[in-house]
């Protein structure tokens, strides 16, 4: 009896040790004496082009900093839904990676106001920055003065894609340069009998959303909508969110994802497709990540409608957390990630332009030739569903609001919603 | 001393369960309700206690009445088709059929498939394009000339979650199956025997007999799907992701917790995927025990 009993307690005993030691098997992992040399780079940079560009910015930072180890930290799928999930779990428990990605402007303001990054204004006044990022940037991501990201690459949202063959078969001879004349052509290709306008999931709507509010609204008014001038619920923006149905009512059966709405428009099935300028990857790159189009011909560009001259931006950044286990790998890495050097390197492979005006023109060639020439010239509006003018809260109420109007099509609704939205999003 | 030989043991046996299920279900029941009652809308402020605020507030927001109706739609069409699925299937079973441990496995195996898995395929084959442009579910009608069959599936905006939950009724009608196949086996073959000398038709031995001795496996069925189906994320992540044309509770309380981070509405809405749950859990823990107290 007695020997039943003392083999009960050593197995209950075993049984809390063994929860005990999991326990500490969480604390060790941010043990410090080899994290000295270690850089830990958290970025969602996995897919095709992205990676080849995290890899040629690492190579610069390797030879250019023999001491320090390089840590790819990149966390799969697409613009950093699971990458940031995590993120916000490692910096609650105070063990922040040396430096993460993150969309740049208010998309980092939870991060800013919850006192989890350093600002690094020192960082561009010894670099310099200031003098080659465009002024129209700086000040967009400029918070109370403190920048907190060095951004690496830009992106354009307010691209039409179109089929060149597909408008000519509808009568169309240049692409639609207002809202007004992108709605006539929309009519003419559905008489046609193709799809006018392509869409993928809700936040493929979002993104066409952003587009026509910049056409609608002009460059002016659309930034106000972002400073605490705005005003969401007059005349001007209900004409807007009308054209948005308008234009909304030609818009084919919802596909999967930005991917097959662009097929879409490469294989002939439908017209107009607005997405960001990752689409000219995915259009022009050999089989495999690509679906091996040319330009030009398969597949053409133009500004968005009523967009020619502004150039609606999001950039992917990178950033100093505070209590970053190797500060000084960190301040290395963003160096490289700021340099020409750097960024020319990581951009054409990406399939991105660099955000320094001083990049080698020579690297970029077509859409990205194009796209330069934009960047170095056109006014500057800050995209809304890539992080850029609207902070998580906000952006995740404008999210509801299209997804509810995609339902109801009540475009008084939508509007109160989008208004409720500037509203309450704190920023 | 002897008495405490008695229980001690068995106390220190089951203690560190009893620990971790304190800690790690209870305790973190409690703090979700802690932060639902309080107004902690971001993840730096600390919050104070604002009553039930949070959880009549909610009623108002469209979003979180779209997506009560996408959950009882769901839940609905899911657990009567797998029920009816599952009872049927069973009853041929149970009739007699030439390799029935062949079809048994069959019918088990989708279990074995997790929900993501199964919501990778069916994105496909509930694809809602028609016409020239349809593939999957669209595609078989269409090539069977029944095209006037083809539909959004789950993007029609009124009845898309009832195609939602196929996926759900495909994959877990076997499990239910296999829970009415030993009720069905349960039944004393002398009791039907019995009630057939007495002049019971087939169908009067099904109607008096059988069905009578299914009900303690049927409500345990019910209960089953019932909560997977108050609590579904993972199918409709993978089918549709998070759009709100296919939202649920669920996936609400995700984007509430990790794109608005708004921590007191992701809890709200987990408290009351909770207490939806206990709707289908309390009663029938409470029959169990009054059950249990008489035999």
């Amino acid at each position: 009896m007695r020997r039943r009993w003392m083999a009960a307690v050593a197995v209950s005993l075993t049984g809390l040790l063994t929860l005990t030691a999991c326990g500490d098997g969480g604390g060790s992992q941010g043990g410090s004496q080899s994290a000295e040399a270690k850089v830990e780079v958290f970025s969602w940079w996995t897919g095709a082009g992205e990676a080849d560009g995290l890899k040629a910015m690492r190579a610069i930072f390797e030879r250019e900093n023999p001491g320090q180890e390089f840590v790819d930290a990149a966390v799969a799928g697409g613009s950093g839904d699971q990458a940031r999930a995590l993120l916000a779990s490692k910096l609650s428990a105070n063990q922040p990676p040396d430096t993460f990605q993150g969309h740049a402007g208010a998309e980092l303001q939870g991060y800013i106001k919850a006192g989890k990054l350093e600002s690094l204004n020192f960082l561009y006044d010894e670099l310099k920055l200031r003098d080659v990022f465009p002024q129209q940037l700086i000040d967009q991501i400029s918070v109370q003065g403190e920048i907190y990201s060095v951004p690496v690459n830009i992106h354009r949202s307010n691209v039409l894609w179109f089929n060149p063959a597909v408008l000519k078969e509808a009568g169309i001879s240049t692409p639609p340069a207002t809202i007004a004349a992108f709605i006539a052509d929309l009519e003419k290709v559905k008489a046609s009998g193709k799809i006018p306008l392509s869409i993928g999931s809700q936040w493929t709507v979002v993104h066409l959303l952003e587009s026509v509010l910049l056409g609608s609204l002009g460059t002016e008014t659309y930034n106000r909508l972002w400073t605490a001038q705005a005003d969401w619920s007059n005349a001007n923006v209900t004409q807007a969110l009308n054209d948005f149905k308008t234009i909304l009512s030609y818009a084919g059966t919802p596909v999967e994802d930005w991917q097959p709405a662009a097929k879409q428009v490469a294989d002939g099935q439908a017209a107009f497709n607005i997405m960001g300028d990752w689409a000219y990857g995915y259009f022009h790159n050999p089989p495999d990540g690509g679906l091996g189009k040319s330009s030009k011909t398969d597949f053409d560009w133009a500004p968005a409608p009523g967009t020619d001259g502004t150039f609606m931006w999001l950039s992917d950044s990178f950033t100093l957390p505070k209590g970053a286990p190797n500060r000084a790998g960190a301040v290395a890495w963003l160096k490289v990630a700021a340099s020409k050097e750097g960024q020319d390197a990581f951009n054409p492979l990406k399939g991105s332009i660099p955000a320094r005006t001083d990049a080698d023109k020579s690297l970029y060639k077509d859409y990205l030739e194009w796209d330069l020439a934009q960047w170095s010239s056109n006014k500057l509006a800050g995209s809304i569903q890539h992080g850029v003018v609207a902070n998580d809260a906000w952006r995740a109420s404008i999210n509801d609001a299209v997804g509810l109007f995609q339902g109801d099509q009540d475009v008084a609704k939508f509007q109160q919603a989008l208004a409720d939205a500037a509203k309450n999003s704190g920023q | 001393m002897t008495r405490v030989r008695r229980w001690l043991p068995g106390l220190l046996l089951v203690s560190p369960s009893i620990i971790a299920i304190a800690v790690f279900v209870y305790g973190m029941l409690g703090w979700n309700f802690k932060v639902a009652l309080s107004d902690q809308h971001d993840e730096i402020s600390p919050g104070s206690f604002v009553g039930l605020e949070n959880f009549t507030g909610i009623w108002s927001e469209d979003r979180w009445g779209l997506s009560v109706r996408h959950a009882i739609v769901f839940t609905v069409v899911f657990v009567l088709g797998a029920l009816m699925l599952g009872w049927l299937l069973a009853f041929l079973m149970e009739r007699g059929i030439r390799g029935e441990g062949g079809f048994r496995a069959v019918y088990l195996f989708p279990m074995a498939v997790s929900f993501i898995a199964t919501g990778v395929v069916w994105r496909w084959l509930l694809n809602s394009g028609t016409g020239e442009r349809a593939v999957g579910l669209n595609g078989l009608l269409g090539y069977l000339g029944l095209d006037f069959l083809q539909w959004g599936w789950f993007r029609d905006p009124d009845w898309g979650m009832a195609a939602m939950a196929v996926p759900a009724i495909w994959q877990m009608s076997g499990y239910i199956m296999a829970l009415f196949l030993a009720g069905f086996r349960g039944v004393p073959e002398e009791l039907r025997e019995s009630a057939r000398v007495d002049g019971c038709t087939e169908w009067q031995v099904y109607r008096h007999i059988v069905l009578p001795f299914l009900r303690p496996v049927t409500l345990a069925a019910l209960i089953i799907l019932g909560h997977i189906s108050l609590k579904v994320f993972d199918l409709i992540v993978a089918v549709s992701g998070k759009q709100i044309i296919t939202d649920v509770p669920a996936i609400f309380m995700w984007t509430a917790v990790f794109d608005s981070h708004d921590p007191a509405k992701g809890a709200t809405i987990a408290a009351y995927i909770v207490l939806s749950v206990c709707v289908f859990v309390v009663p029938y823990l409470i029959w169990n025990a009054r059950r249990g107290d008489r035999t």
